[in-house]
Protein backbone atom coordinates (compact mmCIF):
# COMPACT_ATOMS: atom_id res chain seq x y z
CA UNK A 1 0.00 0.00 0.00
CA UNK A 2 1.19 3.57 -0.63
CA UNK A 3 2.82 5.52 2.17
CA UNK A 4 3.05 9.02 0.70
CA UNK A 5 3.30 10.65 4.14
CA UNK A 6 6.71 9.02 4.68
CA UNK A 7 7.91 9.65 1.11
CA UNK A 8 6.90 13.32 1.24
CA UNK A 9 8.46 13.90 4.66
CA UNK A 10 11.81 12.42 3.64
CA UNK A 11 11.75 14.27 0.31
CA UNK A 12 11.25 17.51 2.22
CA UNK A 13 14.07 16.50 4.54
CA UNK A 14 16.28 15.80 1.49
CA UNK A 15 15.47 19.32 0.17
CA UNK A 16 16.57 20.81 3.49
CA UNK A 17 19.74 18.68 3.58
CA UNK A 18 21.05 18.74 -0.01
CA UNK A 19 24.55 17.54 0.99
CA UNK A 20 23.21 14.24 2.34
CA UNK A 21 22.30 11.56 -0.23
CA UNK A 22 18.75 10.25 0.29
CA UNK A 23 17.20 7.37 -1.66
CA UNK A 24 13.55 6.40 -1.23
CA UNK A 25 11.71 3.23 -2.24
CA UNK A 26 8.17 4.54 -2.83
CA UNK A 27 6.26 1.39 -3.80
CA UNK A 28 2.86 2.24 -5.25
CA UNK A 29 2.82 5.77 -3.82
CA UNK A 30 1.41 8.67 -5.84
CA UNK A 31 3.92 11.27 -4.62
CA UNK A 32 7.13 11.21 -6.67
CA UNK A 33 10.10 12.76 -4.83
CA UNK A 34 11.56 15.93 -6.34
CA UNK A 35 14.72 16.16 -4.24
CA UNK A 36 15.66 12.64 -3.17
CA UNK A 37 16.63 9.82 -5.53
CA UNK A 38 13.79 7.34 -5.72
CA UNK A 39 12.81 3.93 -7.01
CA UNK A 40 9.51 2.03 -6.99
CA UNK A 41 10.87 -1.29 -5.72
CA UNK A 42 14.37 -2.61 -5.19
CA UNK A 43 15.23 -6.29 -5.64
CA UNK A 44 15.87 -7.82 -2.22
CA UNK A 45 19.65 -8.07 -2.64
CA UNK A 46 19.87 -4.37 -3.57
CA UNK A 47 17.58 -3.46 -0.68
CA UNK A 48 19.78 -5.37 1.77
CA UNK A 49 22.91 -3.75 0.31
CA UNK A 50 21.37 -0.27 0.81
CA UNK A 51 20.52 -1.04 4.44
CA UNK A 52 24.03 -2.38 5.01
CA UNK A 53 25.63 0.76 3.53
CA UNK A 54 23.42 3.51 5.00
CA UNK A 55 24.08 5.74 8.01
CA UNK A 56 20.39 5.83 8.94
CA UNK A 57 17.54 3.62 7.73
CA UNK A 58 14.14 5.35 7.62
CA UNK A 59 11.11 3.11 7.10
CA UNK A 60 7.55 2.26 8.01
CA UNK A 61 7.07 0.33 11.25
CA UNK A 62 7.03 -3.07 9.54
CA UNK A 63 8.77 -6.22 10.73
CA UNK A 64 10.65 -6.74 7.45
CA UNK A 65 12.28 -3.34 7.84
CA UNK A 66 12.93 -3.84 11.56
CA UNK A 67 14.50 -7.28 11.09
CA UNK A 68 16.61 -6.00 8.17
CA UNK A 69 17.90 -3.11 10.32
CA UNK A 70 18.69 -5.34 13.29
CA UNK A 71 20.43 -7.95 11.11
CA UNK A 72 22.55 -5.16 9.60
CA UNK A 73 23.16 -3.45 12.97
CA UNK A 74 21.85 -0.12 11.61
CA UNK A 75 19.78 2.48 13.49
CA UNK A 76 16.24 2.60 12.13
CA UNK A 77 13.83 5.52 12.34
CA UNK A 78 10.20 4.58 11.73
CA UNK A 79 6.87 6.20 11.03
CA UNK A 80 3.96 3.82 11.76
CA UNK A 81 1.36 3.41 9.01
CA UNK A 82 -2.15 4.46 10.07
CA UNK A 83 -5.37 2.81 8.94
CA UNK A 84 -7.23 6.14 9.12
CA UNK A 85 -4.85 7.53 6.46
CA UNK A 86 -5.37 4.52 4.18
CA UNK A 87 -1.79 3.43 4.78
CA UNK A 88 -2.63 -0.09 6.01
CA UNK A 89 -5.64 -2.29 6.75
CA UNK A 90 -5.21 -2.02 10.52
CA UNK A 91 -3.25 0.01 13.06
CA UNK A 92 -0.99 -2.92 13.98
CA UNK A 93 2.11 -0.83 13.19
CA UNK A 94 1.25 1.29 16.23
CA UNK A 95 1.26 -1.92 18.26
CA UNK A 96 4.61 -2.87 16.73
CA UNK A 97 5.92 0.58 17.73
CA UNK A 98 4.79 -0.03 21.32
CA UNK A 99 6.02 -3.61 21.67
CA UNK A 100 9.07 -3.81 19.40
CA UNK A 101 10.00 -0.17 18.76
CA UNK A 102 11.39 0.17 22.28
CA UNK A 103 14.40 -2.05 21.51
CA UNK A 104 17.85 -0.40 21.42
CA UNK A 105 18.61 1.12 18.02
CA UNK A 106 14.94 1.38 17.03
CA UNK A 107 13.37 4.84 16.93
CA UNK A 108 9.70 5.73 16.36
CA UNK A 109 8.45 9.12 15.16
CA UNK A 110 5.01 10.45 16.07
CA UNK A 111 4.38 12.32 12.81
CA UNK A 112 6.10 13.84 9.75
CA UNK A 113 7.62 16.79 11.61
CA UNK A 114 8.91 14.56 14.38
CA UNK A 115 10.37 12.23 11.72
CA UNK A 116 12.33 15.03 10.07
CA UNK A 117 13.61 16.36 13.41
CA UNK A 118 14.68 12.91 14.56
CA UNK A 119 16.37 12.13 11.24
CA UNK A 120 18.58 15.20 11.71
CA UNK A 121 19.28 14.38 15.36
CA UNK A 122 20.09 10.71 14.71
CA UNK A 123 22.44 11.56 11.84
CA UNK A 124 24.21 14.13 14.02
CA UNK A 125 24.62 11.41 16.66
CA UNK A 126 25.86 8.98 14.02
CA UNK A 127 28.60 11.45 13.06
CA UNK A 128 29.85 11.21 16.65
CA UNK A 129 29.28 7.46 16.69
CA UNK A 130 26.63 7.94 19.38
CA UNK A 131 23.55 6.86 17.40
CA UNK A 132 21.75 4.03 19.09
CA UNK A 133 22.33 1.19 16.67
CA UNK A 134 20.93 -2.29 17.37
CA UNK A 135 23.38 -5.04 18.22
CA UNK A 136 23.60 -7.26 15.11
CA UNK A 137 21.97 -10.65 15.54
CA UNK A 138 22.21 -14.08 13.94
CA UNK A 139 20.52 -14.72 10.59
CA UNK A 140 18.24 -17.21 12.30
CA UNK A 141 15.66 -17.28 15.07
CA UNK A 142 16.38 -18.56 18.58
CA UNK A 143 17.39 -22.26 18.26
CA UNK A 144 14.85 -23.18 20.96
CA UNK A 145 12.08 -21.85 18.68
CA UNK A 146 13.26 -23.60 15.51
CA UNK A 147 13.74 -26.82 17.52
CA UNK A 148 10.04 -26.77 18.46
CA UNK A 149 9.10 -26.31 14.79
CA UNK A 150 11.45 -29.15 13.80
CA UNK A 151 9.72 -31.37 16.37
CA UNK A 152 6.37 -30.47 14.77
CA UNK A 153 7.69 -31.36 11.30
CA UNK A 154 9.09 -34.68 12.50
CA UNK A 155 6.16 -35.71 14.72
CA UNK B 1 15.41 -38.14 2.91
CA UNK B 2 13.20 -36.63 5.60
CA UNK B 3 9.78 -35.05 5.14
CA UNK B 4 8.56 -33.04 2.16
CA UNK B 5 8.09 -29.56 3.64
CA UNK B 6 6.57 -26.48 2.00
CA UNK B 7 7.61 -23.21 3.64
CA UNK B 8 5.29 -20.50 2.33
CA UNK B 9 4.76 -16.80 3.02
CA UNK B 10 3.70 -13.55 1.39
CA UNK B 11 6.32 -10.90 0.74
CA UNK B 12 8.02 -8.36 2.98
CA UNK B 13 8.13 -9.10 6.69
CA UNK B 14 6.23 -12.38 6.37
CA UNK B 15 8.94 -13.83 4.13
CA UNK B 16 11.83 -12.37 6.15
CA UNK B 17 10.39 -14.04 9.26
CA UNK B 18 9.99 -17.37 7.41
CA UNK B 19 13.63 -17.30 6.34
CA UNK B 20 14.72 -16.83 9.96
CA UNK B 21 13.14 -20.23 10.68
CA UNK B 22 15.27 -22.13 8.13
CA UNK B 23 17.14 -24.28 10.68
CA UNK B 24 13.77 -25.85 11.59
CA UNK B 25 13.66 -27.80 8.32
CA UNK B 26 17.36 -28.27 7.56
CA UNK B 27 17.91 -31.82 6.34
CA UNK B 28 14.30 -32.22 5.17
CA UNK B 29 13.16 -31.88 1.54
CA UNK B 30 12.04 -28.29 1.72
CA UNK B 31 10.52 -26.14 -1.01
CA UNK B 32 9.97 -22.41 -0.56
CA UNK B 33 7.08 -20.38 -2.00
CA UNK B 34 6.56 -16.61 -1.90
CA UNK B 35 5.58 -13.66 -4.12
CA UNK B 36 8.79 -11.80 -5.00
CA UNK B 37 11.19 -13.63 -7.38
CA UNK B 38 14.10 -11.44 -6.21
CA UNK B 39 13.91 -12.97 -2.73
CA UNK B 40 15.10 -16.36 -4.06
CA UNK B 41 18.60 -15.47 -2.86
CA UNK B 42 17.45 -15.66 0.78
CA UNK B 43 15.96 -19.14 0.35
CA UNK B 44 19.25 -20.81 -0.55
CA UNK B 45 19.67 -23.82 -2.81
CA UNK B 46 16.15 -25.30 -2.58
CA UNK B 47 13.22 -25.52 -5.02
CA UNK B 48 11.68 -22.05 -5.14
CA UNK B 49 8.19 -21.11 -6.37
CA UNK B 50 6.29 -17.85 -6.68
CA UNK B 51 2.55 -17.17 -6.65
CA UNK B 52 0.33 -14.15 -7.29
CA UNK B 53 -0.28 -12.37 -3.99
CA UNK B 54 -3.61 -11.79 -2.29
CA UNK B 55 -4.79 -10.20 0.95
CA UNK B 56 -8.08 -9.45 2.65
CA UNK B 57 -8.00 -5.95 1.11
CA UNK B 58 -7.98 -7.38 -2.45
CA UNK B 59 -9.93 -10.57 -1.84
CA UNK B 60 -11.03 -10.72 -5.50
CA UNK B 61 -7.52 -11.96 -6.31
CA UNK B 62 -8.14 -15.14 -4.29
CA UNK B 63 -8.88 -17.34 -7.36
CA UNK B 64 -5.62 -16.43 -9.12
CA UNK B 65 -3.57 -16.92 -5.96
CA UNK B 66 -5.34 -20.19 -5.14
CA UNK B 67 -4.66 -21.51 -8.65
CA UNK B 68 -0.95 -20.71 -8.36
CA UNK B 69 -0.78 -22.25 -4.89
CA UNK B 70 -2.63 -25.39 -6.05
CA UNK B 71 -0.03 -25.84 -8.80
CA UNK B 72 2.77 -25.49 -6.26
CA UNK B 73 1.10 -28.06 -3.98
CA UNK B 74 0.82 -30.51 -6.90
CA UNK B 75 4.51 -30.06 -7.69
CA UNK B 76 5.75 -30.29 -4.10
CA UNK B 77 3.17 -32.71 -2.57
CA UNK B 78 4.14 -31.52 0.92
CA UNK B 79 3.69 -33.65 4.02
CA UNK B 80 4.08 -30.55 6.18
CA UNK B 81 3.33 -26.86 5.53
CA UNK B 82 4.97 -24.13 7.60
CA UNK B 83 3.68 -20.59 7.08
CA UNK B 84 4.31 -17.19 8.63
CA UNK B 85 1.26 -15.76 6.84
CA UNK B 86 -0.49 -14.11 5.48
CA UNK B 87 -3.69 -15.17 3.64
CA UNK B 88 -1.83 -17.22 0.95
CA UNK B 89 -0.37 -19.44 3.69
CA UNK B 90 -3.88 -20.09 4.96
CA UNK B 91 -5.04 -20.95 1.43
CA UNK B 92 -2.16 -23.42 1.06
CA UNK B 93 -3.00 -25.10 4.37
CA UNK B 94 -6.71 -25.31 3.48
CA UNK B 95 -6.11 -26.75 -0.01
CA UNK B 96 -3.64 -29.36 1.24
CA UNK B 97 -5.53 -30.45 4.36
CA UNK B 98 -7.84 -32.99 2.60
CA UNK B 99 -4.70 -34.79 1.41
CA UNK B 100 -3.43 -35.30 4.93
CA UNK B 101 -0.89 -32.49 4.91
CA UNK B 102 -0.07 -31.22 8.40
CA UNK B 103 0.27 -27.46 8.82
CA UNK B 104 1.74 -24.97 11.28
CA UNK B 105 0.68 -21.31 11.40
CA UNK B 106 3.31 -19.01 12.89
CA UNK B 107 1.49 -15.72 13.45
CA UNK B 108 3.59 -12.70 12.45
CA UNK B 109 5.53 -10.97 15.20
CA UNK B 110 3.84 -7.80 13.88
CA UNK B 111 0.64 -8.98 15.61
CA UNK B 112 1.62 -8.00 19.13
CA UNK B 113 -1.78 -7.06 20.57
CA UNK B 114 -4.26 -9.27 18.70
CA UNK B 115 -3.78 -12.32 16.49
CA UNK B 116 -3.86 -11.47 12.75
CA UNK B 117 -7.13 -11.86 10.84
CA UNK B 118 -5.85 -14.96 9.06
CA UNK B 119 -4.23 -16.19 12.27
CA UNK B 120 -7.59 -16.12 14.04
CA UNK B 121 -9.01 -18.36 11.30
CA UNK B 122 -5.91 -20.54 11.08
CA UNK B 123 -7.18 -22.54 14.06
CA UNK B 124 -9.93 -23.94 11.83
CA UNK B 125 -7.48 -25.06 9.14
CA UNK B 126 -4.05 -25.63 10.63
CA UNK B 127 -3.02 -28.42 13.00
CA UNK B 128 -1.11 -25.98 15.16
CA UNK B 129 -1.19 -22.20 15.61
CA UNK B 130 1.57 -20.37 17.45
CA UNK B 131 1.90 -16.70 18.38
CA UNK B 132 5.27 -15.03 18.86
CA UNK B 133 3.98 -13.12 21.88
CA UNK B 134 3.60 -14.88 25.27
CA UNK B 135 0.69 -12.60 26.28
CA UNK B 136 -1.33 -13.74 23.21
CA UNK B 137 -1.04 -17.44 24.04
CA UNK B 138 -4.32 -19.19 24.91
CA UNK B 139 -5.67 -22.71 25.29
CA UNK B 140 -5.59 -23.18 21.50
CA UNK B 141 -2.67 -20.90 20.56
CA UNK B 142 0.79 -21.79 21.86
CA UNK B 143 3.86 -19.59 22.20
CA UNK B 144 7.08 -21.40 21.27
CA UNK B 145 9.32 -18.34 20.92
CA UNK B 146 9.87 -15.63 18.33
CA UNK B 147 11.99 -14.88 15.28
CA UNK B 148 13.79 -12.10 17.17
Amino acid sequence: MPFDRLTRAMDEWAAANPHIPVEIQIGRGDYEPRHARWVRKLPLSDYQARVQACALFVAHCGMGSIISAIEAGKPILMLPRLATQGEHNTDHQLATARHVGTRPGLHVAADSDDLKARASALLADAAHDAAGAPAPISRFADPAFTARIRAFIES
Amino acid sequence: MGKRVLAIASGGGHFIQLMRLQPAWAGHQVSVATVDPSTRTLAGDVPFYTFRDVSRADWWRIPAAALDIARILLAVRPQVIITTGALPGLIAAALARPFGTKSLWVDSIANSEVLSGSGAQAGLVCNQVVTQWPHLASDRVDNWGSVL
